[in-house]
């Protein structure tokens, strides 16, 4: 088929974003939101400053991303920068959370707890205090410059900088002791990279939560497109009950077909769910990626039909499946326990378990072992055979460590080393500072009536004095 | 926008591009025009990197930018932030002598990371990146030691090198006893083979034993002692053991004899700085020093 030029489209491929003004609204799902969004400002603001001891040699801060010294410490975790690992796992949790969350409530995430909405909340309630409800501020935008206009704007911009920087500002508390930074950045006397972080967070909290918002979610954000390949016929969405809206009519009209023996249905068509929505979606048209399902139509429809006199709950958490069934004049049915939500529960289990196991029987000591390779073996004057190797210690107490290394497998080894003290029995003994790794160069020889092959395992057993952690590496001795 | 019904997609109420396949329209779903500013503000933004940085090629140099800011400039910053750095840590080496520092782990850590560096720098070529050696230059991890072992030894080693330009240098020299006549070519063959049974090597079927020894007595022991245990005064190798600077194949050891060796080794003092010479010492003891 070709297209005749009649029907080549020549309209606009940008336009400007159409602005959203979500009216003021009251009910169960919006008391939902209040109390998360207090929770997950409470958590954010009060973290740093819970302290948590760890004796003399360590920060006190419960929460650190210690940058400085490339350490990690949340509560009683202490991470080093080879056991990132952990955050691969702590992500993996968190993807797959947000997987079964999806599959059993749709976008929970996105609707109560996600930043850009607690924060976005937090900046609409501010315009609403300052500007007035949807209509005053639908007119203060129409309406010409005059001075109570300049007052109101620069009201509400002024307290939006200040939330703003609040929020940049305590992002910094993560990265050092939050005391001391706090009273350093209020006095000036903060470190300028603290001041450019707490300002680059400033601007990205005012100009996504100011002005942004919904744009975010729209265009921004991945997740919208993943969640509606994850949703499935039994996941629980923010949803219009077609069956009972439709065909929508006003009150008046519904008595007249009504009369007349016509359908009607509950849906007055009052624009409500419209107007409160913070994307600006119409959830009559159905499940859609605007739609972050925060349930704010849910609470503005039901103040309209307890106005009206017909059940609540024309716009509510409902199935696809449902949907169906009642089509069919069957009963609802809920199935949350289902392959899918198990599965991602068994791997949510199977994932939390591994790393807790990690985490339990992660030692405070640490021992790794490179044979030096040039040279690989050495004769020595006296006819025996010295093997090099470097070891490397790691204390990760907050207090100085003992250890003690034996060397096993070749008949009548010694050890010798600059780095250690010779103990009886040919061990040798190393003292590391608190928090820290030491180099230790180990030489290794079989004396001259030993006659080691081309290649002899060689085991390595370092006793942590204090604590009796043990920690055990095989390597090689290679000879002529 | 378009209002023409041929143009509104029924299903979904939106405009079309007008573009179709196989019945398929493409809906037209305009992008926000905030995105096109960004797109605007990138080009604004390479604009102003050309000014700020070195960007654009001239004939014979290029364009400097504003702060005149060049990458390699940028290394020579962070190498100099290193040395810094560096020299803070070793400033303990400073003051303290070989000894103190093999005897305090903190300085005895910071020597030899130095040490291992400054060895791979400057001794490598004839040691060998471990320290291993190679015919001609000595082992330094079999525990033999030309002129010593200790670390003052080894520190008087490479501060004045061994027959260099320096006025403290070590310095001896071994006759050529063939090319100089001294010995005639069976002698030699005979003392050659006397020098492999002390270091418990096999000599040659029928060379007379008992003249090799003699012989060895007479022209070797002054230096090599009666026993050929070496004496360090004069850097002369200990025979008795399993390390052959040369090599222990009997023509290598009548080369030895007939022509003598005598290698030479920088006087390291003229050109590393006493920090760096203790480090080297230091850490060339760790490879296999002895007391």
């Amino acid at each position: 088929m070709t297209i005749s030029t009649e029907e080549i489209y020549d309209g606009p491929l940008y336009e400007a974003a159409k602005k959203v003004y979500p009216q003021k609204v009251w009910g169960t799902y919006r008391r939902i939101k209040w109390v998360v969004l207090w929770i997950a400002l409470g958590v954010y603001y009060i973290l740093p400053f819970i302290r948590w001891n760890r004796g003399p040699n360590a920060p006190n801060q419960a929460v650190l991303v210690d940058i400085a010294h490339s350490r990690f410490y949340a509560f009683f975790i202490e991470l080093w920068p080879q056991e990132v690992y952990y955050f691969t796992g702590l992500l993996i949790l968190a993807a797959l959370i947000l997987f079964l969350s999806n599959a059993l409530f749709g976008r929970v995430w996105c609707g109560y707890a996600c930043p850009q909405t607690v924060w976005t909340d937090l900046f609409l309630w501010v315009e609403r205090l300052i500007e007035g409800d949807r209509r005053d501020r639908i007119k203060l935008d129409a309406a010409p410059w005059t001075v109570d206009k300049i007052v109101k704007r620069v009201a509400k911009h002024a307290a939006w900088l200040v939330i703003a920087m609040l929020t940049g500002g305590a992002a910094m508390l993560y990265f050092v002791d939050a005391p001391t930074l706090l009273e350093d950045m209020v006095t000036l006397k903060g470190p300028f990279i603290a001041y450019l972080w707490a300002g680059i967070l400033t601007f990205t909290t005012y100009s996504l939560a100011g002005h942004m918002r919904e744009q975010v979610c729209l265009y921004m954000c991945p997740w919208p497109r993943i969640q509606a390949a994850l949703t499935d016929n039994d996941a629980l969405n923010v949803t219009y009950l077609v069956d009972r809206g439709e065909p929508r009519m006003s009150v008046k009209d519904a008595v007249k077909a009504h009369a007349h023996g016509q359908p009607a249905g509950d849906c007055i068509d009052c624009l409500q769910c419209v107007a409160v929505c913070p994307t600006g979606v119409d959830i009559r048209k159905g499940s859609q990626i605007g739609c972050i399902q925060c349930g704010l139509c849910i609470d503005a429809c039901d103040a309209v039909m307890t106005k009206v006199h017909r059940p609540t709950r024309l716009i509510a958490y409902d199935t696809d499946e449902n949907r169906e069934r009642r089509k069919r004049g069957e009963a609802n049915v809920y199935r949350l326990v289902r392959p899918r939500t198990i599965l991602y529960a068994a791997v949510i289990a199977l994932t939390g378990a591994i790393m807790l196991y990690a985490l339990l029987t992660r030692t405070n000591s640490h021992l790794s072992v490179l044979h030096v390779r040039a040279p690989l073996f050495t004769q020595t004057a006296q006819g025996g055979v010295r093997n090099g190797y470097t070891l490397r210690f790691s204390n990760k107490l907050s207090e100085p460590s003992d250890f003690t290394l034996e060397v096993s497998g070749v008949k009548g080894a010694t050890m010798t080393s600059a780095m250690a003290k010779p103990l009886d029995g040919g061990r040798l003994t190393v003292r590391l500072d608190p928090d820290s790794t030491l180099e230790v160069p180990v030489y290794v020889t079989a004396p001259p009536d030993v006659a080691p092959g081309k290649s002899t395992p060689l085991t390595f057993t370092a006793t942590d004095a204090k604590t009796g952690e043990r920690s055990v590496v095989v390597d090689n001795f290679f000879g002529p | 926008m378009s209002t023409d019904p041929g143009q509104v997609d029924r299903i979904s109420g939106q405009t079309t591009t007008g573009h179709e396949w196989d019945g398929i329209r493409e809906l037209n779903t305009p992008l926000p025009r905030w995105w096109l500013w960004l797109f605007y503000l990138t080009i604004a933004f390479a604009v102003a990197y050309w000014i700020v940085y070195p960007a654009w090629p001239l004939a014979s140099s290029y364009t400097a930018g504003l702060f005149g800011y060049t990458n390699r400039g940028r290394v020579a910053e962070d190498l100099a932030a290193g040395q810094a750095a560096r020299m803070q840590m070793a400033a303990g080496l400073e003051a303290a002598s070989v000894d103190q520092i093999a005897a305090d782990p903190k300085l005895t850590e910071i020597a030899l990371a130095e040490g291992k560096a400054a060895f791979g720098d400057n001794c490598t070529p004839c040691h060998g990146s471990g320290g291993q050696g190679q015919r001609g230059y000595p082992n330094l991890t079999a525990g033999r030691w030309l002129w010593g072992g200790t670390l003052d030894q080894i520190d008087g080693t490479i501060t004045h090198g061994i027959r260099a330009d320096d006025p403290d240098t070590h310095t001896s020299a071994m006759p050529s006893f063939g090319k100089d006549g001294i010995l005639k070519p069976e002698e030699i063959r005979e003392v050659a083979n006397y020098v492999r049974t002390l270091g418990g090597l096999e000599p040659e079927q029928g060379v007379d034993g008992a003249a090799g020894k003699k012989i060895f007595a007479d022209n070797c022991s002054a230096c090599h002692g009666e026993d050929g245990k070496g004496n360090i005064d004069m850097g002369a190798p200990n025979l008795t053991t399993k390390v052959w600077q040369y090599g222990s194949d009997i023509n290598d050891l009548i080369y030895t004899i007939t022509y003598a060796r005598n290698s030479v080794m920088p006087a390291w003092g003229k050109r590393l700085d006493p920090v760096t010479i203790k480090s080297l010492a230091v850490y060339v003891h760790s490879l296999g020093g002895g007391t």
